[in-house]
């Protein structure tokens, strides 16, 4: 009973993440693609996308801005 | 409109985000290992979803006080930016359930409710293009819009939280203030809600000013013909 209720009362305490997470070695990280320098790849590819994106919504908004230019004059 | 330095500032974030987001140290955590990176590619999508939803309930009561079209067309394109980033906050939370719950879809107390709460909000957009009157497609919209927000939130917040739930913070999972509380994942984690959030923003607006340039070109041809 006093078992069981432990047991519940470690079921809803949050789980606390401190320094040892970040060296603990048993769980596998991208650390292969990390030390040959592949991530950087991956932030390059993940860049191209979102700047090709960015360039795309600032030169729709450049085509309001003009229409909106040209609306007023006439 | 004129401003445009919290343009410069969405591109900023969402580079910080981007790199930072990918390359910082992160916990490691069993069964999640990296894909605890999502957190700021994910979770962000809701809240910004949530953020933009907010600002569509202020512009609908904003129209159904004043009656005026502008307001309308601030309440539509949030929520449609709203809608996308909730289906693409749908379908990267069924990917990385994949390969953490191990299914796409587990029948999760927060996926249901998420999935009800997106048809919702497509309900709002069928409505309103069944009507053909501008202005009662603006109020009855409004005034839906304003109610689907009322039900949403209880929905992916509330009735998780009461049963069993994969989600973190939900039934008996640790809270999401577990990965929150780290300071590490913090730094990356609210940049990157406001980053997203400015972006489904200036997306946002642009179509506000399409749509505001298009009702000034009809009313243009309508005087044009009288």
């Amino acid at each position: 009973m006093f078992m069981a209720f432990c047991l519940n009362a470690f079921g809803q305490e949050k789980i606390e993440i401190n320094e040892n997470d970040y060296q603990n070695s048993g769980v596998e990280m991208a650390d292969v693609m990390r030390s040959e320098g592949k991530i950087y790849v991956l932030v390059g590819i993940i860049g191209i996308v979102l700047s090709g994106i960015l360039v795309y919504v600032i030169s729709t908004d450049r085509k309001v801005a003009r229409l909106e230019k040209a609306m007023k004059e006439d | 409109m004129k401003s445009y330095w919290w343009k410069i500032l969405t591109v900023a974030l969402l580079a910080f985000t981007l790199t930072a987001g990918l390359l910082l140290d992160v916990p490691r955590l069993p069964i999640l290992n990296e894909t605890i990176r999502a957190l700021h590619f994910h979770v962000t999508m809701w809240f910004g979803m949530i953020l933009m939803l907010m600002v569509a309930v202020v512009y609908s009561v904003k129209f159904l006080r004043s009656n005026d079209l502008k307001h309308d067309d601030m309440a539509v394109e949030f929520t449609n930016a709203a809608i996308l980033f909730g289906v693409l906050g749908i379908v990267t939370g069924m990917l990385w359930a994949k390969f953490t719950w191990g299914d796409y879809w587990s029948g999760d107390p927060k996926q249901n409710a998420s999935a009800i709460g997106l048809l919702m909000y497509f309900a709002y957009l069928i409505l309103r293009n069944s009507l053909t009157d501008v202005h009662q497609r603006a109020r009855i919209g409004a005034v839906y819009n304003i109610f689907a927000f009322a039900a949403f939130i209880p929905l992916i917040f509330v009735l998780p939280r009461l049963t069993d739930s994969l989600h973190p913070g939900n039934g008996g999972n640790p809270g999401f203030n577990a990965y929150d509380l780290d300071s590490k994942l913090r730094m990356v984690f609210y940049p990157a809600i406001i980053a997203w959030t400015l972006l489904g923003t200036w997306i946002s607006t642009i179509r506000v000013r399409l749509r505001r340039i298009e009702r000034k070109f009809e009313d243009k041809l309508i005087n044009q013909v009288s």
